[in-house]
């Protein structure tokens, strides 16, 4: 469903990303994991096919949300959501409204983008992939911006979208709730794949890598 | 634009009624040969520069995004001013228009070439920005080395725009560019709408970023190009119009575009007759020129964005 193999990408001259191969397929839900710097939002975009060398996907089928998204205009909720039809061409309000309430949204449909919390703008611009009906997901930091309750309600849309036959790829730095809602865990180290596994497998390779330690279900320092 | 067609009609009828012969149904060779061609004009190139504006502030995401800014009107009035100097457009009245079409052809040219490295929305206004600067100081040495007192007044003329005088000929030259241009930008709403969500994103939803900056270019220079080959300079339109427009319209880049196109053409209009009354209601000796009065109107409002935006 959605692939790379052996790709290789720099940035200012500096290689960012050695050798990388990933392929996953429906009903995974993909954490990608690592410290700052590590090369994970580089690998997002190789998949989202915004590099040099890489496949772009099929618009209408591969949904992408950068890190730190944001409207450069104050929108209304509802136009954000609407502009992830633009690779179908139309204007499905059916998918627009089913977006909005997936991420909980709905109630704020006609206020502008520019005047919502933070956390809500998030949602909102979530809500433009999810109304695209893709197939995959590719997301950068989704649960940045949002509380602790709305992480988990968010990581649970992801969840069930996995679960319906979706394809999630998201970066997450809550490493914690990875294991609760992933069910696959790339972990990267210094533009390389360093683990590759379940989460519950993956996740001392994590902890490694930040310099700490997973005991008991969390991250500790050493 | 259920308020903006009715008073931009209203306008344009004024306008074929207001004039130097004073108010009132003119005579038809006066109606056909001066107040037709200056009208259509007026309509014209405040589409192009009103469309002109929208497009590129909805293209490089910033509010304060002018034809202006991208050089390309610099580069006409080089054009022109070229040909004033060496006198070709005494012997050739078509040379002016013409000259400002080349340079604004050759301003684009260079303002691609200059960004293609990498284009994308900064590293446009950053080579705009230099190219505007270049032609500045290309005008600014052909004014300090003006042969006569005459070619000097008549390049600062033409610097500060005017619709006065101008032919059917003239309006014959202007209209299939700018028109064009306009269908050309018209046509951009969607990817504009993209682009409001970043360029990354934009890329993903089909809509790679240098391709629509490449097209916004392209139709700003037809667009603007040709106006300002018969308009000379006339700044501010493109700024303004779409800032006036959006708490009518919704701030989608996309929604934006008609209307400003139909309020360029009203905003324009208006200062035109503006021109035209002000000798008539003040003791002027003549017409203040369009530039003049339209950055009279446009800088205020840019106070007024400042304002807002300095907390």
């Amino acid at each position: 469903m959605i692939e790379l193999r052996r790709f290789s990408a720099s940035l200012g001259g500096e290689k960012v990303l050695h050798d990388v191969s990933f392929a996953a397929g429906p009903g995974a839900f993909v954490a990608v994991c690592g410290p700052n710097g590590a090369g994970k939002t580089t690998f997002l975009r190789a998949l989202a096919g915004l590099l040099p060398g890489a496949a772009r996907p099929n618009p209408r089928h591969v949904a992408y949300l950068e890190q730190g998204a944001r409207c450069a205009w104050g929108l209304r909720i509802a136009e954000v959501a609407a502009l992830g039809r633009i690779p179908h061409g139309d204007t499905n309000s059916e998918a627009i409204a089913q977006a909005l309430a997936q991420c909980g949204v709905a109630h704020l449909a006609d206020r502008r983008i520019d005047e919502v919390s933070g956390g809500q703008a998030r949602r909102a611009m979530l809500a433009r992939a999810f109304a695209t009906s893709p197939r995959v997901l590719l997301l950068d930091e989704p649960v940045a911006d949002l509380d602790p309750a709305a992480s988990h309600e968010i990581l649970g849309v992801l969840r069930d979208f996995a679960h319906g036959g979706g394809l999630v790829v998201a970066v997450l730095h809550a490493v914690e709730l990875c294991a609760e809602y992933a069910s696959r865990m790339v972990v990267f180290e210094a533009g390389r794949i360093v683990a590759d596994d379940a989460p519950l497998a993956a996740l001392p390779v994590a902890a490694r890598c930040f310099g700490m330690e997973w005991v008991g279900g969390r991250l500790v320092r050493k | 634009m259920k308020f903006l067609l009715p008073a931009l009609g209203a306008l344009i009828i004024l306008s074929l009624l207001v004039g130097a012969a004073g108010l009132g149904v003119p005579d038809w060779l006066i109606l056909w040969q001066i107040r037709t061609p200056r009208t259509a004009l007026a309509v014209l190139v405040g589409a192009g520069l009103g469309l002109s504006g929208a497009v590129l502030q909805g293209a490089l995401r910033n509010p304060l995004a002018d034809p202006g800014l991208l050089g390309i009107g610099g580069c006409a009035a080089l054009g022109a001013i070229i040909v004033f100097y060496w006198g070709i457009s005494i012997q050739m009245p078509a040379a002016l228009p013409a000259g400002a079409m080349l340079g604004a052809a050759g301003g684009c040219a260079v303002l691609l070439a200059l960004s293609a490295r990498a284009l994308s929305g900064p590293s446009l206004i950053l080579a705009g920005v230099a190219l505007s600067a270049l032609a500045s100081a290309f005008i600014a040495l052909a004014l300090s080395l003006a042969p006569n007192p005459f070619a000097l007044a008549e390049i600062t003329f033409w610097l500060m725009g005017g619709l006065e005088d101008r032919t059917l000929l003239q309006l014959a030259v202007a209209a299939p560019p700018i028109a064009a241009g306009c269908i050309l930008l018209l046509s951009l709403g969607r990817r504009l709408d993209a682009l409001s969500l970043g360029e990354a994103t934009a890329a993903t939803l089909g809509f790679p970023v240098a391709r629509t900056l490449v097209l916004a270019s392209l139709g700003v220079t037809l667009a603007v190009g040709a106006g300002a080959a018969v308009a000379g300079g006339i700044g501010f339109v493109g700024l303004v119009v779409p800032h006036l427009l959006r708490p009518f319209t919704g701030q989608r880049p996309g929604a934006v575009l008609l209307p400003s196109l139909a309020g360029g053409a009203a905003l324009l209009l208006a200062a035109d007759l503006l021109a035209r009354a002000a000798p008539l209601l003040l003791p002027l000796a003549g017409e203040p020129r369009l530039g003049v009065l339209t950055a009279l109107l446009g800088a205020p409002f840019l106070v007024r964005i400042a304002r807002r935006a300095i907390p």
